[in-house]
């Protein structure tokens, strides 16, 4: 079943280079056209991307996520999320490979086919990295007045959140 | 909105970490997530020029074309101030399918090519546009079908059956993505383009 992941990209690629040969195209000299388009682009996401860690990496390290954890317990409760998720929901929008750590850490301690599990899972798997990716997509379009992109984000992932625990509850 | 949240991250994290003594781990942070930035774009960076390749080959044979028709019903209805067609709506609806199929690696590159797509055609200037509030909207909310990262750690976990929450995994997808696109349409009109 896991298999069927690994074919899709190599299935892609070859897709769309066959189709590209198969209409005549000049398809290698066409892919290092784009390709070095791709290094422009890597350069001008960097130093939003520099700002941004940076910022989330101190307030990691400042222990202010943990008394951010602690205070939030009330809204936690209010959405139905268990205490132990709440590192996790706060972690989710901001750094991907942080989640992906304490989601790591939550299975480890409470078993996949547990209740906080569960939950755990179907938060990591129906939300995204939401200020990661607010970074990199404005950085590259040099878009600073980023208006109501956060807020609404951030409803989506508030929602995500809320419906994961709902539906784990109704279907398990 | 990000010159607060970044100025106000910075001195919270230093007056908290003073505060907790934790002021040590503070300054290794400083120092380490720079350089910790520069390995993520590095790591961007091969995936980046792979897709953007593969994507100009697409764009030339008319695939893309092709597939931004077939989803206009949906697309156009998001993004009716984008000329249907044109370059940046061809580049969401790559971005959109590849975050469907799970292709991380490729929506990203994908969806930076849209967003600069749209600044071109919209003549964007640091501030974002309706259109671009909501592609970023619908790219921090999860279209993805199979969540496999999440699934292969559950079977690496013993679970009994990784993939069974994927019902539970549509469900609240399909809500947070609708309550992120209402509140794109209804907060656009109260932060305005201009002004």
């Amino acid at each position: 079943m896991m298999q069927i992941g690994s074919y899709v990209v190599p299935l892609v690629v070859v897709l769309i280079v066959g189709h590209g040969l198969f209409k005549g195209l000049p398809v290698f000299d066409l892919f290092v056209e784009g390709a070095r388009e791709g290094l422009h682009t890597a350069a001008r996401i960097l130093p939003a991307l520099v700002a941004l860690m940076t910022a989330v990496g101190m307030f990691k390290a400042s222990g202010a996520l943990d008394l951010l954890s602690f205070a939030l317990e009330p809204v936690g409760r209010l959405i139905g999320l268990p205490r132990e998720l709440l590192p996790l929901a706060l972690l989710r929008p901001v750094s991907g490979s942080g989640a992906m750590a304490i989601f790591d850490g939550l299975l480890r301690t409470h078993g996949p086919d547990s209740l906080i599990g569960r939950i755990a899972s179907v938060m990591e798997g129906s939300t995204e990295t939401t200020f990661y990716t607010i970074a990199v997509y404005y950085g590259a379009a040099e878009i600073r007045q980023t208006r109501h992109t956060v807020p609404a984000a951030l409803s989506a992932d508030l929602t995500g959140f809320f419906l994961s625990a709902l539906f784990v509850r109704l279907l398990f | 909105m990000m010159n607060f949240i970044f100025s106000g991250m910075l001195v919270f994290s230093f007056v908290f970490a003073v505060l907790t003594g934790r002021i040590e781990q503070l300054s290794r942070s400083v120092l380490e997530q720079a350089g910790n930035a520069v390995e993520l774009v590095l790591s961007l960076l091969g995936m980046l020029c792979l897709w953007s390749g593969i994507m100009r080959i697409a764009q030339e044979s008319k695939l893309t074309e092709k597939l931004s028709k077939a989803l206009s019903p949906i697309t156009g209805r998001l993004f009716h101030g984008l000329k249907p067609g044109g370059r940046a709506m061809r580049a969401i609806t790559m971005n959109l399918v590849a975050n469907f199929l799970g292709l991380g690696n490729a929506a990203t590159p994908l969806g930076i090519q849209a967003i600069c797509e749209m600044r071109k055609e919209q003549g964007a200037q640091g501030t974002a546009t309706n259109e671009m509030a909501m592609f970023v909207v619908l790219n921090t909310a999860s279209l993805q079908l199979i969540p496999t990262t999440t699934a292969m750690i559950r079977m690496q976990y013993g679970a009994a059956a990784p993939l069974d929450i994927l019902p539970a995994v549509w469900l609240a997808s399909i809500g947070s993505i609708t309550v992120g696109v209402v509140m794109a349409k209804t907060l656009e009109k109260v932060w305005r383009e201009r002004g």
